[in-house]
């Protein structure tokens, strides 16, 4: 027996609202409309006043519409066949293929107690040199890539995707364009990986409150497999629409904004969802790499700035390369201290060295006479962007770090790189063969 | 059950209630399944009472039941508090991780306190004797601390010990003592009790004047910016600054007896760094790890909001509870800029008319109020018990000139601004130097702190004509006080808070070592040209840090002072 209201009071914005009984709040209910059955979740109740985000929009909406109250919160499939397969941003098939049938679950779980998480200290490599040696991602670690709309932040989210040594990779496109959505499948594709990807796309023309839910569905599948012992890898483009999103609601909802029109709980919303990367105790891991584009190159913005006081570090894309300042992984002194025992000291030279490099240009741009240790630097700083900085760099760690000491070996004297001396003694490059590739270890 | 849900938005209930309803009482949300979602009543109007609920709303229906209790939201205070790790409520995680898994379910509450552990009790007071509220009844070790048993504060008036145990062993239920008044009313007392965690408590003969040192043992703080035992102050900073780390480093080697950690809507990962690294250290002074020092009240980002509105007064009423027992107690609120957001959020709910940058309007004077907890008194026995409380805050764009920041500098006692330009350039830690400020005296004579202040705000002025005229334009002297300024800030103001001996520096030789170095930027170098002047600066530079990382007395420690010494001497010159 299904019972429907129709007494509609309201439509405005994305929401509508009924006069219903029985509603619970954060639930989801279903509009039947002449243009046919749109998922809505209740934010607000009053009374017998119900009111309903509707996910598609409300354009075509009516006052007579009918709506159904499913009594539960959105929910999801939770099952290996999800594998391989493409959903739109609530959770339909995307892919012309038929509905999964597994265990559902909710979204929008609580929070894991910290009690039973583990403290990070697994290394993700990428093969991208700028991330890996300077600031490397750990496995569970949130982390995301400020970047302003002209940058290649997604072909760098799939790369590392690709790349990463994940069990799941999980996919969420915001505000997605469609051929970037062509793309990220294209390239998973050509990268055989898709038979163990999942993706949950909402894109610029599908409704803007669709793709609220993306990042929940995301990070609710990707629970689960953590919890079942998988290696988790979601990447969620683009946050910045995200909360775009969830300011026009807010605004709808006649609440006070606090900065910039944006809602004055954005920083829980995003915590909610970025704290979902975890390493449990005694089971999987969920790593988070999320892009936030910044609105005039602003990291001042409230999206961005809230978002760095939540993840551990950021990555910063400039000019197609992952600035070496600014960027940051608050993790990477979990893992860098392990891997070979010249890492830190090569994080440190090369990047002191380039800042040096920087402080030269900037002497020389303004006309002031260059020094023979100004030219090495100027010298250093090219070669250090061409063969390390530059994104098409695409080589394992350790050869990365070989490649850091030909480099400072081409262009200094040992002793003008400030690293110790027993490092130095170690892996400085000798005429013919190199001690680093002897030295090559199994990494744990 | 004696109300009903009428309204649910976001984290606000709105109820009618059929009986009496108390401002800032505890209730309950009934849910359909039974779960009981802990609330606290934040506006009644009418027979309509708001409700702030410390938990998610999902699936509350309207009509579901409420139940009220007259009580208000309160933390249980007793032996067995230390060690713990306590959510916003003082649920402890550990055991609720037994109970319930990986998730923090909806609807669990546990005991603060172990009810099964024994505490050899000790009674201090006799049979007969007249007694008021916070005076000891007796004593039970907790630790490396004598923990004191004291007569519920919420005692009125003189009351009779009828009868009190005898040594021996009890649990925190048992009763310890009977107490009668001249009314005829009699009270049964335990060894825990309850405190509204939003009313300060201070059951004390008179406040004192906060004037003795906290030495933190990080050099920029306890040499130029001090803070003292009862003060206050606040760390504001961008994100990435390393306000997390300053209070991390704070909690291990803040000379005090007892640090609790109010982790208040911040990163998971950094409470889980703290929970494992802790019982793993040990605190010099006593030798046992620094865990049995320390309680943890943490309400990560993703918890729920109003949960972390509760948590710093939930951290603050157990800092005051120890404080009673005259121990000195440091309180470190991480951050207190996402406690304002929780208030921020629930006033929007409540559509309260609002301020700058949508806070209330009430922000400051809640501020206010919360440092005001911090505080030296002098207690009933004579002895004194100090609160000190150190916050973060952290600012929307790093911009100080935000609500909360503003709040916050006009009630504390110090200020430790964080700036980006210092991290980035790796100037850890990266308090800036001229802007913070410290109202309270330390451990360095005054006048050698403003000398150095004015030294470094100098060479600050110097090297920014520089950067416009070069160093061609700059004459030697100011090239050479630049320099000595950035010696003094190479050598005092940083410091590597990840070596052993470099990252916490005593008293002492904090002193011995700003005396030296000042006798350094006293010689009169008389420079012919900057290069000389560079080179000079750059090797006693060199000699003070790697002096800086010897451990005091080692042998490499008085090898070093006396190449120092020679190079005093020799002013600067090669021999």
């Amino acid at each position: 027996m299904r019972k429907y209201y129709d007494d509609v009071t309201k439509i405005a914005g994305s929401v509508l609202t009924v006069k219903a009984h029985g509603a619970g709040y954060d639930e989801l209910a279903v509009i039947r409309s002449d243009h046919g059955e749109s998922l809505a979740q209740v934010i607000r109740l009053e009374g017998n006043q119900v009111a309903l985000q509707v996910f598609a929009g409300t354009q075509g909406l009516s006052n007579r519409d009918k709506v159904r109250l499913l009594g539960k919160p959105m929910q999801v499939a939770y099952t290996d066949d999800l594998l391989g397969r493409i959903f739109d941003g609530s959770g339909r098939p995307r892919d012309a293929r038929g509905q999964v049938e597994g265990q559902m679950i909710d979204i929008g779980r609580p929070a894991v107690n910290p009690v039973r998480r583990r403290m990070p200290d697994k290394m993700v490599e990428t093969g991208i040199p700028m991330i890996d040696i300077f600031n490397s991602l750990v496995e569970s670690q949130k982390l995301p890539i400020f970047s302003i709309a002209g940058e290649p932040y997604n072909e760098l989210l799939a790369r590392i995707g690709l790349q990463a040594d994940a069990d799941v990779i999980i996919l969420g496109g915001m505000g997605l364009r469609h051929d970037d959505y062509l793309k990220f499948r294209q390239t998973f594709e050509e990268g055989g990986v898709l038979g163990r990807t999942i993706m949950f796309i909402h894109t610029a023309a599908d409704p803007t409150v669709e793709c609220l839910l993306v990042p929940d569905l995301c990070l609710a599948v990707g629970e689960h497999f953590a919890l079942d012992g998988k290696k988790v890898l979601v990447l969620l483009t683009d946050m910045t629409a995200f909360s775009d999103a969830l300011k026009e609601i807010a605004i709808i909802m006649e609440q006070i904004p606090s900065n910039r029109g944006y809602p004055g709980d954005l920083y829980t919303q995003l915590a909610r969802r970025y704290e979902k990367a975890v390493d449990f105790d005694e089971a999987g891991s969920m790593t988070v790499l999320a892009c936030v584009t910044m609105p005039g190159d602003d990291v001042t913005h409230p999206v961005p700035d809230n978002t760095g006081y939540i993840t551990e570090g950021q990555f910063y894309l400039r000019n197609g390369r992952i600035e070496p300042f600014g960027s940051l992984s608050r993790l990477k002194q979990q893992v860098n201290g392990k891997s070979r025992d010249d890492h830190r000291s090569i994080m440190d030279a090369c990047i002191q060295l380039y800042a040096l490099c920087r402080e030269s240009r900037e002497k020389r741009d303004m006309g002031f006479e260059m020094s023979p240790w100004d030219n090495k630097l100027l010298h250093y700083g090219k070669l250090f962007e061409d063969r390390i900085m530059d994104l098409s760099v695409n080589i394992p760690l350790f050869e990365a770090l070989d490649r850091c000491w030909e480099i400072l070996a081409e262009c200094f004297d040992p002793e003008e790189t400030g690293i110790r001396r027993s490092i130095i003694d170690k892996y400085w490059p000798k005429a013919s063969s190199s001690p680093a590739e002897e030295m090559e270890m199994a990494s744990a | 059950m004696n109300g009903n849900i009428v309204a649910v938005h976001g984290n606000l209930v709105v109820a009618q209630a059929r009986e009496r309803v108390v401002q800032n009482s505890i209730s309950y949300c009934v849910r359909t399944d039974g779960t009981r979602l802990l609330s606290e009543v934040v506006r009644v109007r009418g027979q309509l009472a708001d409700l702030q609920v410390f938990e998610e709303t999902r699936g509350l229906h309207v009509g579901d039941a409420v139940e009220f209790h007259p009580e208000m939201l309160s933390a249980t205070l007793g032996p067995g508090l230390l060690g713990q790790v306590y959510d916003g409520l003082q649920n402890p995680l550990p055991k609720l991780a037994d109970k319930v898994g990986y998730f923090l379910e909806s609807g669990h509450y546990l005991d603060a306190l172990p009810e099964e552990t024994t505490w050899e009790f000790t009674p201090v007071a006799e049979t007969g004797a007249t007694i008021q509220a916070g005076h000891t009844l007796g004593t039970v070790p907790e630790g490396i601390f004598t923990h004191q048993i004291m007569a519920p504060f919420n005692l009125r008036g003189e009351w009779k010990i009828e009868k009190i145990a005898t040594a021996g062993t009890y649990t925190v239920r048992d009763e310890i003592a009977v107490l009668t008044n001249d009314a005829g009313q009699s009270r049964s007392v335990t060894m825990q009790q309850t405190w509204p965690i939003k009313m300060p408590l201070n059951v004390s003969r008179r406040r004192l004047m906060p004037t003795d040192p906290l030495v933190t043992k990080v050099r920029i703080i306890d040499s130029l910016f001090p803070i003292v035992r009862g003060g206050t102050y606040c760390i504001p900073g961008p994100f990435g600054a390393g306000k997390t780390v300053l209070q991390q480093i704070t909690s291990r080697h803040a000379d005090v007896d007892i640090v609790i950690v109010a982790a208040c809507g911040e990163r998971a990962g950094e409470v889980v760094e703290t929970l494992r690294e802790f019982p793993e250290l040990t605190d010099p002074r006593t030798g046992r790890t620094l865990m049995e020092r320390t309680i943890i009240i943490c309400n990560t980002s993703a918890m729920p909001v109003a949960a972390r509105e509760a948590s710093v007064y939930t951290a603050a009423t157990l800092a005051e509870y120890y404080r009673q027992m005259g121990l000195n107690v440091l309180l470190l609120a991480d951050s207190t800029s996402r406690w304002a957001q929780a208030m921020r959020e629930l006033s929007g709910r409540l559509e309260e008319i609002p301020g700058e940058e949508a806070f209330p309007a009430y922000l400051e004077s809640r501020i206010a109020s919360f440092y005001e907890r911090a505080g030296a008194v002098e207690l009933y026995d004579g002895t004194i018990g100090t609160l000190t409380i150190g916050g973060t805050v952290s600012p929307a764009g790093g911009n100080f000139e935000e609500p909360v920041t503003q709040g916050t500098l006009k009630v504390v006692g110090a200020f430790h601004g964080l700036s980006r330009a210092r991290s980035d350039a790796r100037r850890y830690p990266a308090i800036d130097p001229l802007d913070s400020w410290s109202k309270y005296a330390g451990i360095i004579d005054r006048d050698k702190v403003a000398r150095t202040r004015a030294l470094l705000a100098r060479g600050n002025d110097i090297h920014q004509m520089m950067t416009v005229v070069g160093e061609e334009g700059t004459s030697v002297e100011d090239f050479t006080l630049a320099q000595c300024a950035e010696f003094f800030d190479n050598c005092m103001l940083q410091q590597n808070a990840f070596d052993e001996v470099d990252g916490a520096t005593s008293a002492e030789r904090q002193q011995f070592v700003f005396d030296k170095l000042l006798e350094v930027i006293d010689i009169d170098f008389a420079f012919e040209n900057k290069e000389q002047a560079r080179q000079t600066i750059v090797r006693i530079t060199d000699l003070v840090r790697n002096w800086n990382y010897a451990a005091t007395g080692s042998e490499e420690y008085e090898a070093l002072l006396g190449q120092i010494d020679a190079f005093i001497a020799a002013k600067g010159r090669e021999s």
